[in-house]
């Protein structure tokens, strides 16, 4: 196992490398000047030349990347154009509450897509498994954020139930005063992960029902509902794996839904460096978001090796 | 001679119908499929000929009649915040719509097989270094790829349409390399190769026709998902500028409008909900009817 775990963070380095280079690439190949954002523009040209030097934008770019990659092994990303805070800090701030956002969508979406999945896949080809797999459908071709609209309109709109924006007064707390604002982006961001659960439950439970060993169980004289068990324990590592994966999905793709709901969280903050062209800080935070997604893609694979001997071995 | 031999003689050879006949018959039979390709089939025409079905002019606002209601008469769909006609708007929508969120798969479909051609097919440094730089680009959400290139570029329908191919690349070479690779084992290439045909008509000849089936499957589902990025990318203000009619950015504008006029505001995402229902349903049946063994 440790031999597993070794050659995986092995093949993990270049591609962490590699991830950093792509993100300083998008931000230096673009066209127009990184510092249009923060200049006047009637700058004379030594104050241009000044704030080049100071951001470091006058060096060749093979030595900015190396500089940035040696001040980034340090935890310093650099500062922020337009607000001038360490990008850092913004970027933590900002995947915290993108964090408890996305967590919460997940375990929503996996909960009923397991639930919807293994429903469908049980009694295939019924009206049960028609139903499920439509809410499946649906939940994968839905624009989320148009059902986030939706949604507004419904609970915070017509019936005032719930509020539209925001995360809550104050920095985050699990109190219901917060706890409201998390309900409306969380069930929206939860139907695309549902949606592919309850599809890859479905199969599973499909093909798991056919094997064998199932068979065997039966004959020899087991319950329904403990073949029902065997099935959930043989579908649940799969579940879990693909599950991780839509969470790093969630954490890097929150943009969309983090701007219908004014939720402060990366995809906000990737949103206002996009617009105030703010490199540094666009830089940063696709960055982490990137390098997160490895990891977890990292760890979905150690855990599910752990779990199951047989992917260890190909 | 018996009368049976005679009837055997007379009985008209049964053709065995071809492989993609099958499949287009299995198609054809599936009610979802088939109800799917007329409703898109529907909003593409709508989309195509909307200047001549006599629609209002999806671009002239009136300050006196904005954000009228669903039903107005007049107006069958109501107004938008500047007063223009949504029917007309929605239908004209289609046509960037579609466009944007058609034309990033096509291209990705056309260089990814390529890629993945190659790489299966060459094997070798080749596919390490193809596959290899494939690997990078899946270590970003695609969402988050998106957004980074055409945030980076800038807003615009080609930077939308260049960010999404990116995105969509790397996916399509990597379901083709498996397939090629799958198919490059078999007994028949190793035939073509034995009777002297060279790489390009090796790839060309015999092997384009048994690997773009599981890779067009592919791709057609990823027309729901192109659609639903493409107009999200609008409607985060980096894809079409306005005044242009495309559901996204509608929705963008409409979005302050759903205290006053919720009906209208909700209209566009009801378009790309339909259409991205639509395509995910037609690759479903498609994948269906191409699994034959069943």
């Amino acid at each position: 196992m440790l031999v597993y775990i070794l050659r995986r963070i092995i093949y993990v380095i270049p591609i962490v490398i590699a991830v950093a280079l792509v993100c300083f690439l998008l931000v230096h190949i673009t066209p127009g000047d990184p510092l249009v954002a923060v200049l006047p523009a009637d700058a004379s040209a030594e104050l241009a030349a000044q704030m080049r030097a100071a951001y470091g934008f006058d060096r060749p770019l093979p030595v900015q990347f190396g500089l940035w990659i040696w001040q980034a092994l340090h935890g310093n990303l650099g500062t922020s154009i337009a607000s001038g805070r360490p990008v850092l800090a913004e970027v933590t701030q900002a995947v915290g509450n993108t964090f408890i956002l996305a967590v919460t969508a997940s375990l929503i979406g996996f909960f009923f897509g397991v639930f919807f999945g293994l429903v469908a896949g049980y009694f295939r080809n019924t009206w049960v498994d028609k139903v499920a797999t439509s809410i499946a459908v649906a939940g994968v071709s839905v624009p989320h954020y148009w059902l986030g609209m939706v949604l507004v309109i419904i609970f915070s709109v017509w019936l005032n139930w719930l509020p539209a924006v925001g995360n809550g007064p104050g920095g985050w707390a699990w109190d219901w005063v917060h706890m409201r604002h998390l309900i409306l982006p969380a069930v929206t961001m939860s139907v695309i992960p549902m949606g592919i659960v309850t599809r890859t439950v479905r199969a599973l439970t499909g093909d798991i029902l056919s094997q064998d060993f199932v068979e065997a169980l039966r004959s020899k004289g087991l319950k329904e509902t403990q073949v029902f068990r065997h099935v959930v324990k043989n579908a649940a590592p799969t579940a879990v794996a693909v599950m991780g994966l839509q969470l790093g999905y969630l954490l890097g793709g929150s943009i969309l839904i983090e701007t219908v709901f004014s939720w402060p969280g990366t995809g906000f903050l990737l949103n206002s460096a996009i617009f105030q062209r703010d490199l540094p800080l666009l830089q940063g935070t696709i960055l982490v978001l990137a390098l997160f997604f490895v990891f977890l893609n990292l760890v979905v694979d150690i855990a599910q090796a752990s779990i199951d001997p047989r992917i260890k071995r190909s | 001679m018996s009368a049976t031999d005679a009837a055997l003689q007379a009985a008209p050879v049964q053709k065995a119908r071809g492989y993609w006949a099958t499949v287009g018959r299995r198609f054809s039979r599936d009610k979802v499929s088939m109800v799917c390709a007329a409703v898109l089939l529907a909003i593409v025409l709508a989309a195509i000929f909307a200047p001549w079905l006599g629609l209002a002019d999806p671009y002239q606002g009136s300050m006196i009649r904005r954000l009228r209601h669903i039903g107005t008469p007049g107006y069958l769909l109501g107004t938008d915040e500047l007063g223009r006609d949504m029917l007309s708007r929605l239908i004209y929508g289609g046509r960037l719509s579609l466009l944007i969120g058609i034309l990033p798969v096509v291209l990705a479909f056309g260089i990814g097989t390529s890629l993945g051609l190659l790489a299966g097919y060459l094997g070798g440094a080749v596919n390490t270094i193809i596959m290899r730089t494939i690997d990078v680009f899946y270590a970003f959400p695609s969402v988050l790829l998106a957004i980074a290139i055409s945030g980076v570029l800038g807003a615009g329908i080609v930077n939308s349409i260049v960010s999404l191919t990116v995105v969509f690349v790397p996916q399509i070479t990597r379901v083709a390399e498996s397939v090629t690779t799958s198919v490059r084992n078999l007994d028949f290439v190793d035939a073509a190769r034995a009777s002297g045909a060279g790489a390009i008509t090796i790839m060309r000849v015999h092997m384009l026709g048994n690997v773009l089936g599981p890779i067009f499957v592919y791709a057609t589902g990823l027309i729901s998902v192109s659609m639903i990025l493409a107009s999200g990318l609008s409607f985060l203000g980096l894809g079409t500028k306005p005044p242009e009619p495309e559901w996204g950015l509608m929705l963008n504008t409409l979005r302050t409008a759903i205290y006053v006029n919720p009906g209208v505001a909700a209209l566009p995402g009801v378009m790309i909900f339909a259409v991205s229902i639509c395509f995910n349903m037609l690759s479903d049946g498609l994948r269906s009817a191409m699994d034959i063994r069943n």
